[in-house]
């Protein structure tokens, strides 16, 4: 089993039956609470369902953060249309690895968030998008839907509640974009991943043109609990107008990297410093990024009073995102940071629209050749101008993720990069290595 | 219209209907909002990022070619804002295009020239490697060089959604994206060229025309294409009396930009070697080239003393030269040469139809109707093969009004795609194929596509919006179920024993709920069929039209202007008998007269005392003839022909061929030679036309439209034509993508296509 050891300052919600026998096993899950949520669900409107998720304050859990419950309510229930159920657990953003754990040890959890959003929206049938490169995640949900199915869980009249659901896994072939939700419906329905105009948006035409919730792993994942307890207490777990825990893979520079399931509101020095158990070998902390490589990062001093919230971040032009905290220290190159980053964007941009499918690349050229000690000073305006120029003007949000880092690393650490120019070794690496 | 939204554009007023795209608003005010992705008719794809304006009270600038025009929206276009996007876009674009354009073929026409010449920056702050591809050659007649590609998606759009073909697709992700054919390599598909003619740069480009020319070097023709019926404006673009190539990019004419693999590249029978360029005399039993003047002294002698002698002649016109022709020649039959035997080969039962609807509600549609009408039926015929731009055209209606399409025919249709109904009749001739234009045996995509999954040809955009209640999760589109093949087939499609009237019978309930109804018939119906067709129509009780679907360019004009026996030009009957095709070719008649027919073919053998042959080519008639005379093509001379709705367009004559006459200056030669010239009028086109505008019933049609290379449809003529039923003579060659009768052989394009050989 994929997982880290707990840390006590951990609120274990979703993480809760990690580690115990049988979790995976439809056995271990049903002896734990199991299903509870949705026989309560069962017998309830939709309505109340979706206020319960609304009074819970659950925002998605994807990174985007938009409120779960409103974005049910979009769906139009009477609509003649079937209506569908996808699962986004095309996890690929750098520094993010929770979905995988949720799905890996307590894959009937998801399962029970489906079934209820299912029940709140009327859909019967259910995708489970996986991404490419998780391919034996494909095998533990079969595993799981066909034990779902064996013990009635899943098909037709569910444990005698007349409601009949089917779900079905789908695998990504290995694209970031594909994780884009619009993207994601295409690939589901065997196109090229490419996004889709919006609107009209996944709540109305989503899956096959029909009405679709498309929620992340861990926001499904937190439904069960939500439906179980009542919204309240979820959100009692967190903060006003952020309910609950998230799942928060702390990554890079700290001594016990890992994924922890923490309130939302959790100091950010307390998560490196106790979650974290301090920064490794004892050195500074240069840059964080708080939510996969997407978000801008911050400087240490950025960081002082910081909690691991939506507002917190938002307050330091940055966002909570996906919980893929990235700890670097002052090891770190950050021309080598920033290139890292623009070579994933340049090998995920889908290629639709120009100044992603262009800008990325260049960028990705001018780092690499700044890494090598050929940069000139021109080009460090260069680097913010082009990000600046694809920053809100690409046609899904991939080109904003490729631009924010780099703008926010252009700007904190200028210096690094000027320290690069005329041939001069990088401070951190030999000279023209570049091991990215 | 009460119902306009207002709008303000760079503080310009504008109204425009609900529902218009900011790009399309500014354009009435004559604003540009420059778009590479973006084109009129396609599904929108907001991918190049060049459209972006600013809208009062968005935080983000707005792609214009997405957003709808909302009461009160104010739109700037010219901001610092939305210059430098566009700047920066064009800069984006030009980092990985090779700017290779004094060797490209879009030099001077291409649009990515255009927009950095307006929008972009004067230098490039690019100093990195290009991404470099080879070129690939994806068919004879498609190139691509992937380099120069900007992906704007265009040519995958117009071959799925304005072809229905699907041929084109992307592979690679990222900056190596790339525009790919549908199987492995190569292409196999209509081979129409469309790719290429939407391409905004020289990424795509065609393989005759390719490095050719420079566009500004030719000069541009409008005329009509010469091979099959539904007479597309095809603008040929020629240098130095040389055809170089044809394409539509104005839109002009019937067909808009479309055009087939005829229309664009077919042109080039013109110059084929063994075109004839000198008249021959039979000299002891051989052929031998001799002067005009000689040859025409030997017919003029020949018509000359048979006439004396009262000796038997026949004559056989063309479904390819001009109404003038016709007409002239008809006339030349009827009072010089004093014969009734006068035909050609006919491919549709016009005359019937025409005579069934007479007192009758119903209409003849032109090529427009079939793009605007809410339902159209499709008998019998394949149109995608054999009609491509009537095919075109009820695609585009599908597309864009959701136009309920029936068809019923003897084999598998593009059109079932998306029809409401598909139903197979076991009659029907045995010649049609079962395939979907390219490859017998081989089912190219349709088969596993229902009603729900076609028309979404980009992100997002949801033409028909139940498409999606079809679907099943399990069985994928449309409620499919398992064919013995191993096919799906479409819950749209199905099969019955019985013939064409047993299937409309079982649409009739659906056909009576249609508000309007365009109906297209092939030589499946013929005669009494025809009459219970129109029968059929008119008990629906809603509007129908007709359209009667003939083969080759004039067809339609040939029996307009009275190449038959029984009729006159117009449709008045003659009331006295002549001799058909076959019982001329029968018969030993004293002088057979061949104008651009081939009616001596494989069993049929020469027995006339004497023939005389113009055509562009040694036919098989011409081999056996006494004299040939070597005729122009149609895109060497100037008349009018009439499609298959009946709409009569210009020729304008593009290039001469050294030695070959238009048929017209023939005839007139022939009759100056007899001394009857006077008798016959001037031998000059439009002279002709005027006659024919006063005197045959249903063409005293607009000259300024014609004139101006427009398409005005002749009259229907209102009255019976009492004549027997000769739809027995009506057959047609059923000609597909890559043949077009005699002609379609001499043309190296279409045999040099894969496809060509493939499907015979």
């Amino acid at each position: 089993m994929l997982f880290n050891e707990p840390h006590p300052l951990e609120t274990r919600v979703l993480t809760r039956r990690f580690g115990k026998p049988d979790t995976a096993a439809i056995e271990g899950y049903l002896a734990d609470d199991g299903y509870q949520g949705f026989l309560k669900a069962a017998k309830m409107t939709p309505e109340q369902i979706i206020e319960q998720v609304k009074i819970s304050n659950l925002r998605g859990r994807g990174g985007a953060g938009f409120p779960t419950g409103m974005k049910w309510s979009f769906v139009p229930r009477t609509s003649p249309k079937p209506k569908y159920i996808v699962v986004n657990g095309d996890e690929s953003e750098p520094g993010t690895c929770k979905d995988r754990v949720l799905i890996e040890n307590d894959p009937h959890q998801l399962i029970e968030g489906v079934l209820i959003a299912g029940l709140a929206v009327d859909a019967h049938a259910g995708y489970v998008y996986i991404r490419g490169e998780y391919r034996y995640l494909i095998d533990v949900m079969d595993k799981a839907i066909a034990e779902a199915y064996a013990k009635g869980w899943l098909g037709k009249n569910i444990q005698g509640t007349g409601f009949d659901f089917d779900l079905y896994t789908h695998t990504g072939a290995g694209a970031y974009e594909c994780g884009e939700e619009s993207a994601l419906l295409e690939s589901l329905e065997g196109k090229r991943g490419i996004p889709r105009i919006r609107p009209p948006f996944p709540a109305v035409a989503g899956a096959f043109q029909c009405p679709t919730i498309l929620n992340n792993v861990e926001t499904f994942c937190a439904v069960p609990y939500i439906l179980r307890e009542g919204g309240q207490a979820f959100a009692d777990l967190g903060i006003p107008k952020a309910g609950g825990t998230k799942m928060t893979c702390l990554t890079g520079h700290v001594n016990r990297p890992g994924v922890y399931e923490l309130k939302l509101g959790f100091p950010v020095k307390q998560m490196i410093e106790e979650v974290g158990g301090g920064m490794r070998n004892g050195k500074k902390l240069k840059a964080f990024i708080p939510g996969g490589s997407s978000c801008p990062v911050l400087t240490a001093s950025e960081l002082e009073g910081a909690n691991m919230d939506y507002d917190s971040m938002a307050a330091r032009k940055t966002m909570l995102g996906s919980g893929g905290v990235i700890i670097m220290d002052e090891d770190t190159c950050m021309v080598k940071a920033a290139l890292r980053i623009m070579r994933f964007y340049a090998h995920e941009s889908c290629g639709w629209c120009i100044p992603c499918r262009e800008g990325t690349t260049w960028l990705k050229k001018i780092l690499t050749r700044f890494h090598e000690g050929q940069g000139t000073r021109t080009d460090i305006n260069l680097i913010g101008d082009i990000a600046k120029n694809m920053l809100g003007r690409t046609f899904c949000p991939l080109g904003d993720a490729a631009a924010m880092p780099t703008i926010s690393i252009v700007e904190k650490f200028r210096d690094e990069f000027e320290d690069h120019l005329n041939g001069k070794p990088c401070a951190y690496e030999p000279a023209g290595v570049v091991t990215v | 219209m009460a119902d306009l939204v207002n709008l303000t554009i760079d503080g310009r007023a504008v109204q425009v209907p609900p529902q218009t795209l900011v790009i399309d608003a500014a354009k009435t005010v004559g604003i540009e909002i420059p778009a590479f992705c973006y084109y009129e008719g396609l599904s929108l794809q907001a991918a190049c990022r060049m459209c972006l304006v600013e809208v009062e009270k968005m935080p983000k600038m707005m792609t214009a070619c997405t957003l709808p025009v909302a009461e009160g929206m104010i739109v700037r276009t010219e901001t610092e804002q939305v210059k430098q996007a566009r700047k920066y876009t064009l800069e984006f674009l030009l980092t990985n295009h090779p700017l290779d354009c004094p060797v490209c073929d879009k030099g001077g026409e291409c649009e990515l020239q255009d927009m950095v010449f307006r929008y972009g920056a004067g230098e490039s702050r690019y100093t990195e490697e290009k991404v470099h591809t080879p070129e690939k050659q994806f068919s004879p007649v498609v190139f691509f060089d992937a380099p120069r590609c900007i992906l704007c998606f265009r040519c995958v759009r117009i071959c799925n959604e304005g072809m229905g073909v699907n041929a084109l697709g992307v592979i690679n992700r990222g900056v190596v994206s790339e525009i790919a054919p549908n199987v492995g390599d190569h292409l196999e598909c209509d081979e129409c060229g469309a790719c290429i003619d939407i391409c905004p740069v020289g990424a795509l480009t065609s393989g005759t025309y390719r490095y050719q020319t420079r566009p500004w070097e030719m000069t541009h023709v409008g005329t009509i294409c010469t091979h099959c019926g539904d007479g597309c404006k095809t603008t040929l673009g020629t240098r130095n009396d040389e055809i170089i190539r044809g394409n539509n990019r104005d839109r002009s004419g019937i067909n808009g930009e479309f055009l087939c693999i005829k229309g664009r590249y077919a042109f080039d029978f013109y110059n084929h070697p063994e075109r004839l360029q000198a008249p021959m005399v039979r000299v002891n039993g051989k052929l031998e080239e001799v002067s005009w003047a000689q040859a025409l002294e030997v017919v003029a002698r020949k018509f000359d003393a048979t006439v004396s002698a009262n000796g038997s002649f026949g004559v056989i016109g063309s479904n390819h030269t001009s109404n003038e022709e016709n007409f002239y020649l008809q006339k030349f039959a009827r009072e010089v040469l004093k014969t009734n035997n006068i035909d050609h080969h006919r491919t549709g039962d016009v005359v019937t139809l025409l005579d069934a609807m007479s007192g009758t509600k119903s209409q003849l549609a032109t090529v427009a109707d079939l793009y605007d009408r809410k339902a159209v039926l499709v008998l019998g015929a394949d149109l995608a093969l054999e009609h491509p731009l009537l095919s075109y055209q009820i695609r585009a209606n599908y597309r864009h009004h959701q136009a309920h399409v029936y068809a019923i025919t003897p084999g598998e249709v593009r059109e079932d795609k998306y029809t409401v109904a598909s139903i197979r009749v076991g009659g029907g001739p045995a010649s049609k194929k079962g395939d979907l234009g390219v490859i017998p045996g081989k089912e190219v995509g349709a088969t596993t596509s229902g009603p729900g999954s076609h028309p979404v040809g980009g992100p997002g955009v949801v033409p028909n919006a139940e498409a999606g209640a079809h679907f099943d999760p399990v069985n994928g589109p449309g409620k499919a179920t398992g064919s013995p093949t191993g096919f799906v087939v479409p819950a749209n499609v199905k099969s019955i024993t019985g013939n064409y009237f047993d299937a409309l019978e079982s649409l009739r309930d659906q056909l009576k709920a249609e508000p309007e109804l365009v109906i297209l018939f092939d030589d499946s119906i013929k005669g009494a069929d025809v009459r219970a067709l129109v029968e059929f129509a008119e008990s629906l009780g809603i509007p129908v039209k007709f359209i009667c679907l003939v083969d080759y360019a004039n067809s339609r004009g040939a029996v307009d202007m009275g190449l038959t026996p029984e009729l006159f030009p117009g449709y008045k009957p003659t009331g006295a008998s002549g001799m058909h095709v076959s019982e001329m070719t029968g018969s030993d008649l004293d002088v057979l007269w061949v104008v651009g027919a081939n009616p001596l073919k494989g069993a049929v053998k020469r027995k006339a005392g004497f023939l005389v042959v113009q055509d562009m080519f040694l036919t098989e008639t011409a081999q056996q003839a006494d004299v040939v005379l070597p005729a122009a093509s149609a895109y060497e001379k100037s008349g009018t022909v009439t499609n298959t709705t009946g709409e009569v367009q210009q020729l304008t004559r593009a290039v001469n061929t050294m030695g070959a006459k238009p048929d017209l200056e023939i005839m007139g030669f022939i009759a100056r030679e007899m001394g009857v010239a006077g008798q016959l009028g001037p031998w000059v086109a439009n002279v002709v036309f005027e006659e024919i505008r006063k005197n045959v019933r249903g063409y005293s049609l607009p000259m300024p439209v014609i004139a101006t290379g427009g398409a005005a449809q002749s009259m229907p003529v209102n009255g019976r034509i009492a004549v027997d039923d000769l739809s027995a003579l009506v057959h047609s060659d059923h000609n597909g993508l890559f043949a077009s009768g005699t002609l379609g052989r001499y043309s190296k394009v279409l045999n040099s296509v894969l496809e060509s050989h493939l499907s015979r």
